[in-house]
């Protein structure tokens, strides 16, 4: 049962950042940080089909997360969940087309197998 | 005028604080919390209205909707390849507080994997925190 909620958990997530990130892009970067702006991007933002869609899967992964910790540790639950790492800059990479270079890599290897690390 | 890559990289590093101490102290209130609420394995959403009456629950879950929004605003500029791994300091400081405050068992494994995790994330942080060009002004959403 928890290895079930665990790949909910990372599949949803990966689904709900990576479409945050697109839907965030196209927004364009926020630089106007008082009320009356941040109300205006709130209005846009939910608008967006892909900030829906990544609110959608990140509640999915929220509530899953949830019942996961009611029958596990924390220290097991959040490693577990982080098994999204290196399928997420894939997508990172590809889908997005930002610039992964050998940093980034070696940096996201070594999280994930710091995560890793982080269940025993 | 300070240069605007100095601008994006304080920007940055801000943001990056509170999305990882809303993260970590959000997950440790829900966790907490959600000891005195019982085992939720079950579709129905009844249970999970009720477990947010909890007051521990429900603190966790603010912070964890400021966690959110600050996740959001700083994908507005960064990378995700960049936010992800950087963010990630908070699995390490969430097992910190998991020893200190929550009282679980920490292993030598997990220090060694909260060790490589700091070394990611030096290394990741070390990156422009964005590498594609920002969309121009009044294009289509």
């Amino acid at each position: 049962m928890k290895w079930l909620l665990v790949s909910v958990i990372v599949l949803a997530t990966t689904a709900g950042e990576v479409l945050q990130a697109i839907g965030m892009k196209r927004h364009g970067e926020i630089h106007d940080f008082r009320p009356g702006a941040l109300g205006l991007v709130a209005s846009a933002l939910a608008r967006s089909r892909y900030i829906l869609g990544s609110i959608a899967a990140m509640a999915v992964s929220f509530f899953a997360f949830m019942a996961l910790i009611s029958v596990t540790d924390l220290s097991f639950a959040v490693p577990a969940t982080a098994a999204s790492y290196v399928l997420e800059t894939v997508l990172a990479k590809y889908l997005l087309k930002e610039q992964v270079g050998w940093k980034r890599w070696a940096g996201a290897g070594l999280v994930a197998s710091g995560v890793a690390l982080l269940s025993f | 005028m300070p240069s605007p890559v100095k601008t994006l990289l304080l920007k940055t590093r801000i943001f990056t604080a509170i999305v990882v101490v809303t993260n970590v102290l959000g997950n440790s209130l829900l966790s907490l919390g959600m000891r005195g609420v019982g085992e939720l394995l079950t579709l129905s959403p009844v249970p999970y209205v009720k477990a947010l009456f909890n007051p521990l629950v429900a603190a966790g879950v603010s912070l964890l909707i400021v966690w959110l929004l600050s996740h959001m605003a700083l994908l507005s500029w960064a990378d995700l390849s960049y936010v992800l791994p950087v963010t990630s300091i908070a699995y390490a400081l969430a097992a910190v507080v998991g020893r200190v405050f929550l009282h679980e068992q920490i292993s030598l494994a997990r220090w060694a994997g909260v060790a490589l995790i700091v070394v990611g994330v030096t290394l990741v942080g070390r990156t422009v925190p964005r590498t594609t060009a920002p969309r121009k002004k009044g294009a289509a959403a």
